[in-house]
């Protein structure tokens, strides 16, 4: 039952977009999210969502996948389209009661469900099309100029890999623990919300016992694999950048840089 | 042939929770195992089994004597890495030694932490899972994978070392026989083509039998040591200490017991059949 959770979802693939360093996705997805926060008008998130479909539909991703992800996230674009619409000021359409419908409410709203959409649709295409480790790579990569600074990049990549590579391992623990429960006749479907969260003691506390023990045995593991931290460490795949990474990049740049001039002629 | 493994005075305690006596494992243990030999540890729990493991590549370090791999002490902290990068290590559990959400990319974890060039990793992953016979899988996650099919992929990460002694603790016990099979299988093919020295730690005289060389550990001490003919034959003193022997010797050790007159060291299947077969036909 917990199988379900997607998480960080990879599709593999052999696209353009999947190719792609994933230094550059990430830059590109901060350009976008800056770009989305700027748009003002029609033209502007038209061109956010031209961009949008041109990189879904280079990476093969079916949109079908990205509308799936927006489902979460149904209830928060619903009440932030409601309170948009209810609670701008403004020229006065229609009004009944104590809610009015202002012309400026309704661009609001739509502008806004717009933006969340695209934000949440451009991040799942990240994920999507980026393999967890490819991601960890990149974002070691780009906060590399931290260390300087002494501060710890290399841990933090290396505890994100292995917490989404324990990630399946633990949700397997988990059903197995709430079996052996059920089995000795727990009984987490019925009661009220409290009865139900203190049902859930019996399965976090050998949960958590059991990650710990893992947590022990894997440091040891490592420690025999010859881990000593990230000095002096190597990778397998070595992230390079290519011609199409700096295409890419110039044209995010592009993008923003399109999306600041329509801001100024308010488009 | 030179030694892989030197251990002489060994003595070794592991503080006590109940702040009473440490518990005491090895008290002046002895042993050495020679380079390319493939060495099965047997004992009980607590016989200190897989402490003796732990000593071999550096992770617990002797309180007195010394333990030695291929010349180097292991309490020489300059030759810490070099002594895990010869001395390979696979646990129990495959799934709490694994690092990477990709095959290939968990056997190149050592490779990558000994600081070796890409290209040279990407050539060793490969032969490593050539090696263990798991190449097909190498783009998969090992969370889909069967036990079995785990632990020969921890193994390769050990592989990817190129190191010169494996040390499995216990690598089967929570595998299925159809498991327990291939890693024993990997294990043997390792030892004869690679000439690499196993030590096998087990709880399986099944997998005991295949060695060349059985060590019978009780206490902290060696009880019985020699091939596994040698060994299992010596049925009573095994039973003495808590450990069963293979189905074949029992059954040769019966018959012998009620007045037959067979070979007490056959001990695989076949060798065992036909000594039945010729008594039954005479």
């Amino acid at each position: 039952m917990l199988k379900d959770i997607t998480l960080g979802q990879y599709f593999p693939g052999d696209t353009v977009v999947h190719r792609l360093d994933p230094r550059t996705k990430l830059l590109m997805v901060i350009l976008y999210i800056v770009a989305l926060f700027l748009c003002k008008g029609f033209v502007s998130y038209g061109v956010a969502l031209a961009f949008l479909i041109t990189a879904v539909v280079l990476s093969k991703i079916r949109p079908k996948a990205l509308f799936k992800g927006l489902k979460p996230l149904l209830i928060i674009i619903i009440f932030t389209a409601v309170l948009n619409l209810f609670y701008t000021d403004g020229t006065v359409l229609v009004k009944f009661w104590i809610f009015k419908i202002t012309r400026e409410g309704i661009y609001n709203a739509f502008f806004l469900v717009l933006r969340i959409m695209l934000l949440v649709m451009g991040t799942f295409l990240l994920t999507y099309t980026t393999s967890p480790i490819a991601l960890t790579d990149g974002l070691e990569s780009l906060l590399s100029p931290l260390k300087k600074l002494h501060f710890p990049v290399h841990e933090l990549a290396m505890m994100m890999s292995i917490a989404l590579r324990f990630i399946p391992t633990l949700i397997e623990e988990t059903d197995k623990i709430i079996s052996a429960q059920k089995a000795r006749g727990a009984d987490f479907e019925t009661g009220n919300i409290f009865r139900r969260a203190k049902a859930l003691i019996p399965i976090l506390v050998p949960l958590f016992v059991s990650a710990f023990r893992r947590a022990d045995e894997l440091a040891t593991a490592m420690e025999c694999r010859c881990y000593h931290g990230g000095k002096g460490r190597t990778k397998l795949k070595q992230l390079r950048y290519r011609r199409r990474d700096v295409f890419s990049l110039l044209l995010g740049v592009a993008v923003l840089a399109g999306i600041i001039v329509l801001r100024r002629f308010g488009l | 042939m030179s030694e892989a493994v030197k251990i002489s005075d060994l003595r070794f305690s592991y503080p006590s929770q109940t702040e009473e006596a440490p518990l005491r494992i090895f008290d002046g243990l002895n042993l050495t195992i020679e380079e390319g030999a493939f060495v099965a540890v047997l004992g009980h729990n607590g016989c200190g089994k897989s402490t003796l493991a732990k000593h071999l590549n550096a992770i617990l370090l002797p309180e007195g004597g010394s333990v030695s791999v291929f010349g180097m002490d292991t309490k020489d902290e300059a030759l810490l890495l070099e002594i895990r990068r010869t001395v390979g290590m696979v646990f129990q559990n495959p799934d709490n030694q694994m690092v990477a959400n990709v095959v290939e990319e968990d056997v190149a974890f050592a490779p990558e932490n000994l600081g070796v060039p890409s290209e040279e990793i990407r050539r060793r992953v490969d032969d490593a899972l050539k090696a263990v016979g798991m190449y097909d899988y190498r783009k998969h996650a090992p969370h889909l994978l069967s036990g079995g099919q785990k632990q020969r992929i921890a193994i390769a990460g050990v592989i990817a070392m190129q190191p010169r002694c494996i040390v499995l603790d216990e690598p089967t016990a929570m595998l299925d026989p159809h498991g327990r099979e291939e890693v024993i299988r990997t294990v043997e093919r390792l030892n004869k083509e690679k000439g690499i020295t196993v030590v096998l730690i087990t709880h399986h005289m099944t997998e005991a039998i295949r060695a060349d060389r059985v060590i019978v550990m009780d206490q902290g001490k060696v009880l019985l040591d020699g091939t596994p003919k040698q060994v299992f034959t010596q049925v009573e003193r095994l039973k003495a200490v808590g450990l069963s022997v293979p189905a074949t010797t029992q059954l040769l050790y019966e018959l012998n017991k009620a007045g037959c007159n067979l070979p007490p060291d056959a001990l695989s299947t076949e060798e065992c059949a036909q000594a039945l077969y010729a008594m039954l036909k005479a």
